[in-house]
């Protein structure tokens, strides 16, 4: 069989290169390789969304892809989102509104909230509910997520 | 879960693809976005020695004009097609069902072509393709060959596709401004269909596709064939599950599928011919 492949990711703003059988999935190199353990596995069927992190700025979940594919890629996690101190305005809006009970989904819930956010500004609660579909939370903390993921978007509007 | 180990090559080109399907045959699998081949991969279902990754061909990438229809790159994302402007100007009903596909990750990664290739019955974006009779350009290492809709679709995740052959075009014919509706039935919202149904007025005629109803997408010509001689929606669509050969599992009985058939027949065709 193949030997490892050099695969080179921007992490969170920092070049990474290590060598990795073709099998090894985005999450495998991020949590074993990178040393980044806020990517979580939940289901390891792409169902949950846990692993949700950000490629070239849009989610996809880390369990699903190979590291291979992400040669090349920029790569956001849980660990690269706050800048200079601060917290994302939709970390900000998870502490404030209280959107997590356990904490496990919570991860891949704020990356896939990020990325909906981008692609829609300003949505109802319905869009969040169906822009979060692809994230489950084992707590059924939903009402709490949709909230703060609201309140994200107001913030992240009146700063535009 | 890890896949099993395999060789992997990225080809730099549809004709470097398929060269290399050519030379590994049966033992290579094209990885476009891997939304359905990972997962399989990962269960060990699909164990491919050699994985040739299309996904970085951006020259398979567009959605654009090509005379009465449109022409879609096998390695458009869903992503580029729930938010294409030509395709809401053109070709609405695609850019709906897209939308309709996994969820914003899965849509984010996974194809047109992929998906397609992939055969699955119960996947959406297939139903489409049917309801418009839309063609599939199929590229080998022997050239170019078109495929209609009705012909791709062979079985259970089995296509028409030469194992040299990758898919490099969709070709969907426009319905104008004409209704469309697709009714989608599962149990969570990113869920694959337990069953759906879509209709689509064209040219003033009304055509259904069903999915996961046979190991096939399928046309529901008996519903197609009532209507066009004049029976109302009710009647049309109580013949919804005639010709169909669903599976039981544990999500739905067969009894039940064909019952969703029929329903959602109905509320597909009452949707699609409102104004």
């Amino acid at each position: 069989m193949m030997p490892p492949v050099q695969i080179s990711v921007n992490v969170n703003g920092a070049a990474r290169s290590y060598d990795a059988e073709p099998r090894t999935l985005l999450v495998q190199y991020l949590r074993e390789q990178c040393g980044l353990t806020g990517t979580k596995v939940g289901c390891d069927t792409s169902s949950c969304g846990a692993c949700t992190v950000l490629v070239d700025g849009e989610s996809v979940k880390s369990c699903t892809m190979l590291a291979v594919q992400a040669d090349g890629s920029d790569v956001t996690t849980i660990e690269g989102l706050a800048s200079g101190g601060e917290w994302h305005p939709v970390q900000q809006a998870f502490h404030e509104y209280h959107g997590l009970q356990c904490g496990y989904c919570t991860a891949g819930m704020v990356l896939a909230a990020v990325s909906f956010l981008e692609e829609n500004p300003s949505p109802s609660e319905r869009d969040v509910r169906l822009g979060l579909e692809g994230n489950l939370c084992r707590c059924t903390g939903y009402h709490n997520i949709v909230q703060s993921v609201l309140a994200a978007a107001e913030t992240m509007r009146a700063a535009r | 879960m890890i896949p099993a180990a395999f060789d992997y090559v990225r080809a730099g080109s549809a004709d470097e693809a398929a060269a290399l399907l050519a030379e590994h045959g049966d033992e290579a699998k094209l990885l476009a976005g891997g939304m359905s081949l990972l997962p399989l991969m990962k269960l060990r279902l699909a164990v491919p020695s050699v994985l040739v990754d299309v996904g970085r061909l951006d020259d398979l990438k567009y959605v654009r004009e090509d005379g009465e229809s449109i022409a879609i790159g096998a390695l458009t994302r869903h992503r580029e097609l729930e938010t294409s402007d030509l395709l809401a100007k053109r070709c609405g009903v695609l850019r709906a069902v897209a939308a309709e596909v996994g969820d914003n990750q899965v849509r984010h990664r996974g194809t047109i072509g992929g998906s397609v290739a992939h055969g699955d019955p119960a996947s959406d974006l297939p139903a489409v393709l049917l309801a418009l009779d839309a063609e599939l350009v199929a590229r080998g290492r022997s050239g170019e060959r078109v495929l209609s809709a009705s012909e791709f679709f062979r079985g259970f995740l089995e296509t028409a596709l030469e194992p040299d052959e990758l898919l490099t075009e969709i070709r969907v014919p426009t319905p104008g401004p004409d209704g469309y509706d697709y009714q989608k039935f599962n149990r969570r919202a990113q869920d694959w269909a337990i069953v759906g149904s879509l209709a689509v007025r064209v040219d003033g005629h009304t055509n259904v596709a069903l999915v996961n109803m046979a190991p096939t997408p399928l046309r529901a010509i008996a519903v197609e064939q009532a209507l066009a001689s004049g029976a109302s929606v009710v009647d049309a669509a109580a013949q919804a599950a005639e010709g169909t050969e669903a599976m039981g599992d544990v999500n739905a009985s067969v009894e039940y599928r064909e019952h969703l058939a029929r329903v959602l027949t109905r509320r597909a065709l009452e949707a699609a011919a409102r104004p």
